[in-house]
């Protein structure tokens, strides 16, 4: 399959990348990874008219401890979050979403900038953002501004970044001591998009009890959702047996997924609820670690 | 329209090329190298795998004009004069081709996977080719053909070859 005719620039820096995207209007797109546009256009569910491929600019791929955040250039690629060390002792909610996003050769080329602008509820990384509580950092010729993930996500495929800009870093505010974070998506087989999917992070006061929560749903809603009165019922708690089946019950109620091909919204609803125990329970687990 | 250089299996070729124009089509199409398969086309069978800069990469996602100024492996690639590269030795060895047209992608996908981690567990490397699909073996016998390469690459005697029929 052969995509419709566009043109293509490669700048190699931003200022260029900025002015391109000004000079083309609304119909031009940035390429990233590639792995979910060119598929999209190879299909014809995307004609853009004109690509402004962002991989010659230098500086946009990084994980960096810094000011009390995790930043995260945007054309990181998967595959660098999977093999990172300190993202696996420190953050392994990225190494457990990460193998699960589509398949090795993907992820060589897949970024997470990619992944998070792309505005796809079933994709991976955006519940995973909604539970670590993350800022995405947009950037223009008029300079660089911070939007809180839960005010990123407009509808399907829409998104904060604006016409002339640029989703460039991924900011998470840096995990505590007694923190633990998991995330698991159920999927029919490699490379599909999650059949539902849970991200969780549990941080503990020194009794023991939840001092920070974030629940973070993959696919069982039109935008990427927070499980707000899951994490609600959690926090301050000892997170009993009961509390988590509680916050598990909530999150199931609260997401609206369709009825599809991957299942019922019954079927969906109900692996919302049994992965969304089975993680608080992982998360609490690694704040021991 | 684009002039691009690529560098394919040591040997500089440029070429025009529209935006548009996918990789594995170059490949095939224009350069004549029809070893690259074009498969499901949609990302999810691995057939067209190549490496770029030594990364494993579904050539059918990829535009031509992205591997302007790369170095790109096909399975054209990979012997030597000497003879047939470890993971060719290891397929040929242990049965684990039938129809063949996954070999190529499955092959250069295991050689990036041996290139990270030489003695990968039966696990890494079932997850390692899990962007590959084969319809034909059931896979075993490739997973016999990577630990064979990886033995082979380690300098260690090969595990024996009886091959697993399925």
């Amino acid at each position: 399959m052969i995509p419709e005719s566009f043109g293509y620039s490669a700048p190699s820096s931003l200022i260029d990348a900025y002015a391109l995207l000004e000079q083309h209007g609304d119909d031009a797109k940035i390429l990233a990874g590639g792995h979910s546009l060119i598929p999209m256009m190879k299909l014809r569910f995307a004609s853009p008219t004109h690509l402004i491929d962002i991989n010659k600019i230098p500086n946009l791929s990084y994980i960096k401890e810094e000011d009390g955040y995790l930043k995260i250039g945007a054309m990181t690629r998967e595959v660098d979050l999977e093999e990172s060390e300190v993202i696996r002792h420190k953050y392994p909610i990225f190494t457990d979403a990460s193998k699960l996003i589509a398949d090795p050769q993907v992820r060589n080329f897949g970024t997470i900038g990619g992944n998070i602008a792309h505005g796809d509820a079933a994709n991976d990384h955006p519940a995973v953002m909604l539970a670590l509580g993350a800022e995405v950092v947009i950037s223009s010729a008029a300079g660089d501004r911070t939007v809180g993930i839960d005010d990123f996500f407009f509808g399907f495929y829409t998104t904060a970044v604006q016409h002339g800009e640029i989703l460039t870093e991924i900011r998470i505010p840096s995990l505590g001591p007694r923190t633990g974070s998991a995330y698991h998506k159920l999927e029919r087989k490699v490379g599909d998009y999650a059949t539902a999917g849970v991200a969780v992070v549990i941080g503990l006061n020194e009794d023991g009890s939840c001092s920070k929560v974030g629940i973070g749903l993959t696919n069982v809603n039109p935008t990427p959702i927070r499980a707000a009165r899951s994490e609600q019922i959690l926090l301050g708690t000892t997170m009993s047996e009961s509390d988590v089946a509680q916050a598990a019950q909530y999150a199931a109620e609260d997401c609206s997924p369709s009825d599809d091909l991957r299942g019922s919204v019954e079927f969906k609803k109900d692996m919302i609820r049994v992965i969304t125990k089975r993680m608080i329970n992982k998360a609490i687990q690694r704040t021991k670690l | 329209m684009h002039d691009i250089t690529i560098k394919i299996n040591g040997t500089e070729h440029k070429a025009t090329v529209e935006s548009r124009l996918l990789l594995v089509h170059l490949i095939r199409e224009q350069l004549a190298m029809t070893g690259t398969h074009i498969g499901c086309d949609t990302t999810s069978c691995g057939a067209c795998t190549v490496l770029i800069d030594g990364k494993s990469a579904k050539s059918c996602t990829i535009l031509a004009v992205q591997a302007d100024g790369k170095e790109i492996t096909t399975v054209e690639g990979i012997a030597t004069a000497e003879g047939l590269h470890p993971i060719q030795e290891g397929f040929k060895e242990n049965h684990a081709l039938q129809c063949g047209f996954c070999t190529p992608g499955m092959m250069l996908r295991a050689i990036e996977l041996l290139e990270k981690n030489n003695n990968p567990s039966e696990d890494e490397i079932r997850w390692g080719i899990s962007g590959n699909l084969c319809r034909c073996t059931g896979y075993n016998n490739i997973v016999k053909a990577i630990q064979y390469a990886g033995a082979k690459l380690r300098g260690e005697e090969t595990p024996s070859t009886e091959p697993e029929f399925v």
